[in-house]
């Protein structure tokens, strides 16, 4: 019988930026190493390791999640995107030509999760009002902008998608 | 090879705004990468048969080492262990005195102090390690306050625990305060602030016989970084190479510490033959690197029966922990910095870095200045109310104008009219109205509301002699395709470094900017152009790339190649055919400290600083008497910055210090327990988040400046001086409760109008 400590590794079924992954993995390891270490997507980061900074935030079938917190078994049979899905067909996606052009990326650590995190806002608030996109946001932590280039940068998706 | 001469380039403050690619608001050179995923930082790199290293630290604040033993459970065979004793050079980390071991040899000073380091292939495998390995240490008795410290109830370091001193003297305070109509008091501290990077420090090293040490990291200095290991192992500098990563944040926490971790990961990697990853969590980053020094100052001011300020003394007193490291150039600055934007005509500064056994403090934005400014614009606000005139008045009547000197002797030569700057900071915050409003507004609430101004100074780049001593030297290359590089060792950290010292060199040599690139900072390509601190790099680096482009140009036009008022693409076609030529094509710029700049090292007198960036930024806050809870309502900063070099980079560095100096003032409180602190954890240890922040309104005025590149001047460290006194001020003027300490919370609201009858006692 394998002892706690020797935990046995398990295959987990996951579909990672639109295409099916297995890993072999234990199932307690947690999602952001499984993306960072057999997956080399190495866009999520660890800042915290504690659900606190976002910076490994991840959409995980469509929400928005701290890959730290996420035991990989849990994920089994679920749809993730990571940063590295989200621009297609080498075109970015609109937040992230808005993060580009508004500098709502400094040293770009929070990045990924905050590009992530204002994608799920406005999937859920399409239109929102400044108090949603400060909320929506506040599991992220940026500690180099303010948050002030970020909420342009959010306002600025806004009318490119309306514009579309 | 070319070393260009270094031209005079005077800026006409008319010329201000004539630039193609200066001013505007051109992309982010690493931004497509970072908002891709794509930029690499140090966790995101693996090597081939890398090993993994964690750090075994004291657990005790001091104390002598007796014996180290390696515990049962664990298979030590499968492990790599480093000691003091495996050191090739000198146990040190070579930066000003040499004084911090790199692993503890036989004494440790403060918690958390590395004393040995273990590496294995699986980094799941490091904390039992770690946590087998058992220090038996016979204790000593630990100094944990400044004033035990001061008063030396132990000496910890040297013979009287003084890291260092300074003395600054500026006419005489005989007969002042016989003079004196009132004579004002006060006593001001701030706490310890964690620069809470997002990205962990993190390191990884390789180590070969022949190629010597490799490192690659997240850090600040790359030249700092290779000074150190360029000690620790006794090798020449031609054998250490140092790499800067995509840099996670910085804000001068990664300035000196990452020489610590680089020493580290190379010297597992050169006893395990193998490259080695060492990589913080933030408990261990949080714990065991360098904060912002705690501090405390006292005013003593003999003012005039109008408010203008005769003479006083301030003395300082920063807590430095248990080694030099950059304390005595932390304290340099809040003591320079001390005096504020006001014309002090007689006073005595004398200031102090004390030991303490705690982990050594240090570099944080502002570097001392934000302490000390907190101090000075809290005890302005002291100086109205004992005189009975406004905040406004009492700044208006003492402010620095040009040809007054400020405490150093410097003679103010800008332009600068500090009493407009107020004014239009007063006008934008809409700050008469309001106060003419509040009252009225707060009479019978539960919300109590108040409005707070700072006014302040930032002296760019290194004090003194400083940038002499640096003597920094930048590069601009041709790449074969005709394109051109810039070469510098001054790190990109979400700053603007990249993009900055780009549109310089693509503005200069008359190129679109996406021609210009910048080389990654790697010791063994790009020349030391100084440490990315202090404010310096766009003023002084960019001055010095502006230097060697023009010394570039100026190869290309007299070797025939190239005629004046060029198009890009013959500039383009003569690089290209100059290197089939001649295989290369560089030139150099070397800093040369401007004529007619005098610093006394000795008396702490002169030109402190080649440049001063000035600003008045004004708080708008609620205090709630139910929970004792602020929120800043708004924010208003404005400075004069002298030429914005990049609109929106610049609006972002502004924005972010205005956070980050926010959690200074009233979120971020170091819970410390003897030496060591106990809230290590971004639960427990709160910053800013985007549900925090008022809106930031973000200002400039600019006036050039001779000394910076098309007219700039430093920017970095600016916005972390005024915030904290702007709303400690503000919350004052809400309460009519003086409060004289940061970080301010609300229990510590609770407690000050308690003592004042004002709150309900439990």
């Amino acid at each position: 019988m394998p002892s706690l400590a020797e935990p046995v590794k398990q295959t987990v079924q996951l579909t990672v930026n639109g295409v099916a992954r297995s890993v072999l993995v234990h199932p307690m390891d947690r999602l952001l190493d499984v993306l960072r270490h057999e997956l080399h997507l190495t866009g999520a980061k660890e800042g915290c390791g504690e659900g606190e900074c976002g910076s490994c935030s991840v959409l995980l079938d469509g929400q928005i999640v701290n890959s730290c917190l996420v035991p990989v078994g849990q994920a089994e049979g679920a749809s993730l995107t990571t940063i590295e899905g989200l621009a297609a067909d080498a075109r970015l996606h609109p937040v992230q030509q808005a993060f580009l052009s508004c500098n709502g990326a400094q040293c770009g650590i929070c990045t990924p999760g905050m590009i992530l995190a204002a994608v799920h806002l406005l999937n859920s608030h399409p239109q929102p009002t400044l108090d949603q996109i400060r909320e929506g946001l506040s599991g992220n932590l940026c500690r180099c902008t303010g948050y002030s280039q970020i909420f342009e940068a959010v306002n600025q998706a806004v009318r490119t998608s309306e514009a579309k | 090879m070319v070393l260009a001469q270094l031209q005079c380039f005077v800026p006409e403050r008319n010329d201000l705004n004539q630039h193609r690619v200066i001013g505007s608001a051109v992309p982010r050179k690493e931004g497509f990468d970072k908002v891709t995923g794509r930029a690499r930082y140090a966790d995101d790199i693996t090597l081939p048969g890398m090993l993994y290293g964690a750090t075994v630290r004291s657990k005790i604040p001091r104390g002598k080492i007796r014996q180290i033993n390696f515990g049962p459970g664990v298979d030590w065979n499968d492990y790599v262990v480093v000691t003091a004793k495996d050191i090739p050079g000198r146990n040190c980390i070579a930066l000003i005195s040499d004084d911090q071991p790199c692993l503890a040899d036989g004494f440790t000073n403060h918690p958390e102090e590395p004393i040995l380091l273990v590496a294995h292939p699986d980094r799941r495998q490091l904390s039992k390690a770690v946590e087998a390995v058992e220090v038996i240490c016979d204790p000593l008795q630990a100094v944990f306050s400044m004033e035990e410290s001061e008063r030396q109830t132990e000496v910890i370091w040297g013979t009287d625990n003084l890291l260092k001193t300074f003395l600054i003297e500026k006419g005489s305070l005989e007969g002042i305060w016989e003079k004196a109509a009132h004579i004002v008091e006060g006593e001001y501290f701030t706490g310890a602030q964690e620069q809470l990077y997002i990205e962990n420090n993190g390191m990884i090293a390789t180590y070969d016989v022949a190629a010597g040490v490799t490192v690659w990291g997240s850090l600040q200095c790359p030249y700092y970084v290779h000074k150190a290991l360029m000690a620790l192992f006794a090798l020449p500098e031609d054998k250490v190479r140092v790499v800067q990563m995509e840099t996670g944040g910085a804000f001068g926490g990664k300035e000196e510490y990452p020489s610590m971790i680089a020493g580290h990961a190379a010297l597992l990697a050169m006893k395990a033959k193998r490259p080695v990853k060492v990589v913080y969590d933030r408990m261990e980053d949080m714990a065991a690197t360098t904060k912002r020094h705690p501090s405390r100052t006292r005013h003593r001011t003999a003012v005039d029966a109008s408010g203008k300020i005769l003479g006083g003394e301030i003395e300082i007193t920063m807590d430095g922990g248990a080694y030099a490291t950059l304390s005595s150039v932390v304290l340099s600055r809040g003591t320079i910095h001390a005096g504020g934007p006001y014309c002090w005509p007689n006073v005595t500064i004398r200031s102090k870095a004390v030991a303490t056994n705690s982990p050594p403090h240090g570099a944080f934005r502002g570097f001392g200045a934000p302490q000390t400014l907190f101090a000075m614009e809290r005890h302005m606000d002291r100086i109205a109310e004992a005189v009975g005139i406004s905040p406004v008045e009492v700044r208006k009547r003492n402010f620095l104008k040009p040809g007054m000197t400020t405490t150093t002797e410097q003679v103010i030569r800008e332009d600068i009219d500090l009493e407009r700057l107020l004014d239009h900071a007063l006008e934008l915050a809409q700050y008469q109205e309001k106060k003419r409003h509040f009252p009225a507004q707060c009479r019978s609430g539960k919300m109590k509301k108040g409005m707070g101004i700072a006014a302040f100074l930032h002296g760019a780049g290194f004090t003194g002699s400083g940038e002499r001593y640096l003597s920094s030297v930048v590069g601009i290359e041709a790449l074969p395709d005709g394109l051109i590089r810039v070469l510098v060792s001054s790190a990109e950290f979400g700053q603007g470094t990249n993009t900055v010292l780009c549109q310089i060199a693509a503005e200069t040599l008359n190129l679109p900017y996406e021609w210009v690139t910048i080389a990654q900072p790697d010791t063994s390509i790009v020349p030391n152009s100084g440490p990315t601190v202090a404010s310096r790099t766009a003023m002084i680096v960019g001055k010095l790339v502006h230097s060697a482009a023009l010394g570039f140009k100026q190869t290309l036009l007299a070797s025939g190649k190239l005629v004046e008022n060029y198009k890009p693409e013959a500039f383009r076609q003569a690089c290209s055919d100059h290197i089939k030529k001649h295989g290369e094509l560089r030139s150099f710029s070397q800093y040369e400290a401007p004529s007619g700049i005098f610093w006394d090292d000795q008396k702490y007198r002169g030109e402190a600083y080649a440049a001063f960036a000035w600003a008045v930024y004004v708080a708008e806050v609620s205090v709630d008497l139910t929970t004792y809870s602020v929120t800043v309502d708004d924010f208003v900063a404005l400075q004069e910055i002298g030429k914005v070099l990049h609109p929106r980079l610049a609006e972002g560095q502004i924005a972010g210090g205005v956070a980050q100096a926010i959690g200074f003032a009233l979120y971020e409180k170091v819970v410390w327990q003897n030496g060591r602190m106990l809230n290590n954890q971004m639960t427990n240890y709160i910053m800013p988040t985007s549900a925090d922040v008022p809106p930031i309104r973000v200002f400039f005025e600019e006036l050039g400046n001779v000394h910076g590149a098309y007219g700039a001047k430093g920017i970095g460290e600016l916005p972390m001086d005024g915030p904290a006194p702007a709303i400690i001020n503000a919350i004052t003027d809400a309460l009519g409760v003086p409060f004289h300490f940061i970080p301010l919370l609300p229990e510590d609201i609770y407690a000050g109008l308690a003592a004042h009858s004002l709150a309900p006692v439990k």
